[in-house]
């Protein structure tokens, strides 16, 4: 279905495409309706403020004792899939996953795979990969499915296709599905969407899907989704391929209990989804259903450099709820398609340096007012301002310093003349003779004042030092300095 | 293709990160214990939580009906019936099965699942009105049906047709998920799946407008059965 390319992008054009997003009205009052629509069903969730604050604190205790234990657990992991009958595979970076994935296709001799919803899919690009050689992959979470048609990514990690209208839907709908006339009505479109797919999932030779949570102990895949096409997706082809990003085991399978609560709170404001898919092995000898094939790939794809510095790796906190960009006032103006990467909005600002590079990615961590609010609503409690303030830093660092666990692309905006000016003002106000040198001069020399001045005219009026100084007008007051 | 190298690197990677102090998985539990102690309905009696389990299924337009163990086979055989199913997958070795079986006029079939998967997918997915399960449990909390498909009712029963139809009893509803997972022993023995139910499948995916019947079944029928009841007259 679709085998051309998917519309690739770069974060490094971040700019342009934020100008461009600024200017779409109509994406500004689809995005701002959603937004509303989110933060009024995530606070519906949370009416008692210190149950959502102790909820909080032990998500954040869970999810930091399993990245405190992180390589022994995915050993123990990996040991309890084995004895269960499923293959585990180590991809270091994108390329290894997608080619894990192609070879089992192969000696499959599989033409198509049917996909539940999975972002680390949509990391390494496999529908892309896999088409170059020949196997179609299909989206088939509604919102997924919706953005393939479109040829389009997904704009946000929870609902794919936030960014449409039921009108484009039902364009995209009339124009790709045989048969089904153009509306706007949500349940003829969902209808119809269903009966596209339900043969995809009959007739798929694989299926893959993300993971919401792993125990360690049980070996034991925990699925979060409202459809049920997470379900089929891994029950009714021969084979199914779990693909995880290595941060998502947990010890005990009793620790997901608070995680998958506040998941499914923050992210749709639901007590719970309509199914919660346990997986726990391949079919058994007896059962008339399920995969007879099972695998599990672990992707890395940089999230050892998030867990290699103490700070940085509270990133790898996160369970993909999205409430951070429901609730940031940069995301709700841009989109997710501004970013340019995967994981979009404060999560997205925070993962992608590591995933990409600080080359790639430098401009995204500078595209926030640090307002806060993406930490307030973090079900488990990632600090993401400071770890923006933190990004900032490394994509300022000199290149060519030496510290413990360098990032990717240390430096990407780095400035010899900026860290002049740094350097000159740390010093000049650690000096109180050269301070005042400096205001002295500043003050007589306002009219010299550059009308250009770099990033900061770019949307502002530029800065010019005002005629007396707030120490002279002290003074003249009969007021100390 | 995943060598034992990239396995060795990646493992490696981690171990040599600075090491964070590991806090005590025992404490953890016990925290996690502590949180849930006093949840609303951890003291509720099996009438008490079926009434909570039926106002939260209603709410998601799961149609529930509760009944004592004699009334709910003809009852349920009259809402088939009149739904116009034909076909019903239904597992007769379970006495529910075969009460109900029993209970369904000449016009309803039931079938069993015999055979594996791939042997009758497309009857399966195109000549099927409807599928029974008998839940292992219930947790009252959020209206969840606890599943353990097994080789008489596979995963698919309840997946696969447009219509679900669970029973539950009422002595086996847990107050929540927390409750559950211990009571049961989850963690000494998954099955291969294990697939808890909170209402028929739906999305909001198109403009976050709610629609039943994504993938899933579109409708669930819930019957409780009020055995405490029973016990009790």
């Amino acid at each position: 279905m679709n085998a051309r390319p998917m519309h690739f992008v770069s974060p490094a054009d971040f700019r342009e495409r934020v100008n461009e997003a600024l200017q779409d009205q109509g994406l500004r009052a689809s995005m701002r309706g959603a937004m509303d629509f989110l933060q009024a069903k995530r606070s519906s969730q949370f009416p008692d403020a210190d149950e959502l604050e102790r909820l909080r604190d032990l998500g954040e205790a869970v999810r930091q004792h399993a990245l405190a234990n992180l390589p022994d657990l995915l050993v123990q992991f990996e040991a309890n899939l084995q004895a269960l009958g499923v293959q585990v595979h180590w991809a270091a970076n994108a390329d290894e996953a997608n080619a894990i994935i192609h070879g089992i296709a192969q000696r499959r001799g599989a033409r198509s795979i049917v996909k539940g919803k999975s972002m680390a899919s949509e990391e390494v690009e496999l529908n892309h990969y896999m088409a170059e050689r020949g196997i179609s992959c299909i989206e088939s979470d509604m919102g997924e499915y919706i953005v393939q048609l479109a040829e389009e990514k997904p704009s946000h990690i929870v609902m794919p296709a936030l960014h449409k209208t039921r009108a484009e839907i039902g364009a995209l709908f009339e124009r790709h599905l045989p048969g089904t006339p153009y509306t706007e009505d949500v349940d003829t479109l969902i209808l119809a969407g269903r009966r596209a797919l339900r043969r995809k999932f009959a007739d798929a030779d694989i299926g893959l899907s993300g993971v919401n949570f792993a125990a360690a102990d049980t070996g034991t895949l925990w699925l979060v989704e409202n459809e049920g096409n997470g379900r089929l997706s891994t029950t009714v082809p021969d084979v199914h391929i779990a693909l995880m990003g290595i941060e998502k085991v947990v010890a005990r399978l009793e620790h997901i209990v608070p995680l998958a609560s506040l998941l499914t709170r923050s992210a749709t404001g639901q007590a719970i989804t309509t199914y919660f898919n346990l997986i726990t092995g391949p079919r058994r000898v007896g059962e008339l259903d399920g995969p007879r094939e099972m695998h599990v790939v672990l992707l890395d794809n940089g999230r050892s450099q998030a867990f290699a510095d103490q700070q940085l790796r509270a990133t790898l906190q996160c369970i993909r709820c999205g409430a951070c960009m429901n609730h940031c006032p940069v995301y709700e103006r841009v989109g997710g398609h501004a970013y340019g990467t995967t994981y979009p909005g404060p999560i997205g600002k925070i993962i992608s340096p590591h995933l990409l590079g600080l080359e790639e990615t430098a401009d995204l961590v500078t595209a926030s007012s640090l307002c806060g609010a993406c930490g307030e609503v973090c079900p488990v409690r990632i600090p993401i301002p400071e770890l923006l303030v933190r990004l900032r830093t490394e994509a300022n660092r000199d290149p060519a310093q030496q510290v413990d666990s360098p990032l990717r692309g240390q430096g990407a905006n780095f400035s010899r003349g900026e860290q002049l000016v740094w350097r000159f003002w740390s010093g000049a106000f650690a000096r109180p003779t050269v301070y005042r040198w400096f205001r002295w001069a500043a003050t007589r020399l306002r009219a010299f004042a550059p009308s250009s001045q770099l990033g900061w005219t770019r949307h502002r009026a530029p800065l010019v030092p005002a005629k007396r100084s707030l120490a002279d007008l002290m003074r003249e007051r009969g007021q100390a300095e | 293709m995943s060598s034992m190298g990239t396995r060795e690197s990646i493992l490696g990677a981690l171990r040599a990160a600075a090491p964070a102090p590991t806090p005590d998985s025992r404490a953890l539990e016990a925290r996690i214990n502590q949180l849930h102690a006093h949840g609303a309905l951890r003291n509720a009696s099996p009438s008490q939580r079926a009434e909570v389990m039926e106002r939260i299924m209603t709410s998601v337009r799961t149609e529930v009906l509760r009944c004592d163990a004699a009334t709910w086979p003809a009852l349920m055989a009259d809402k088939l019936a009149q739904a116009g199913v034909q076909r019903l997958l239904l597992d007769h070795t379970t006495a529910e099965g075969a009460a109900l079986a029993v209970a369904l006029p000449q016009n309803v079939q039931t079938l069993p699942f015999s055979q594996p998967l791939e042997a009758w997918k497309g009857i399966l997915f195109s000549g099927v009105d409807a599928g029974f399960t008998l839940a292992r449990s219930g947790i009252a909390a959020t209206g969840t049906l606890v599943l353990a498909p097994n080789a008489g009712t596979p995963r698919t029963v309840s997946l696969v047709p447009p219509l679900h139809v669970a029973l539950v009893y009422a002595s086996t509803l847990h107050a929540d998920l927390h409750a559950a997972m211990h009571a049961e022993g989850w963690s000494a023995g998954m099955p291969t799946n294990l697939v808890l139910v909170s209402g028929p499948s739906k999305t909001s995916d198109i403009q976050q407008t709610l629609a039943y019947g994504a993938h899933g079944p579109a409708a669930l029928w819930v019957v409780i059965v009020d055995d405490s009841l029973e016990a009790q007259a």
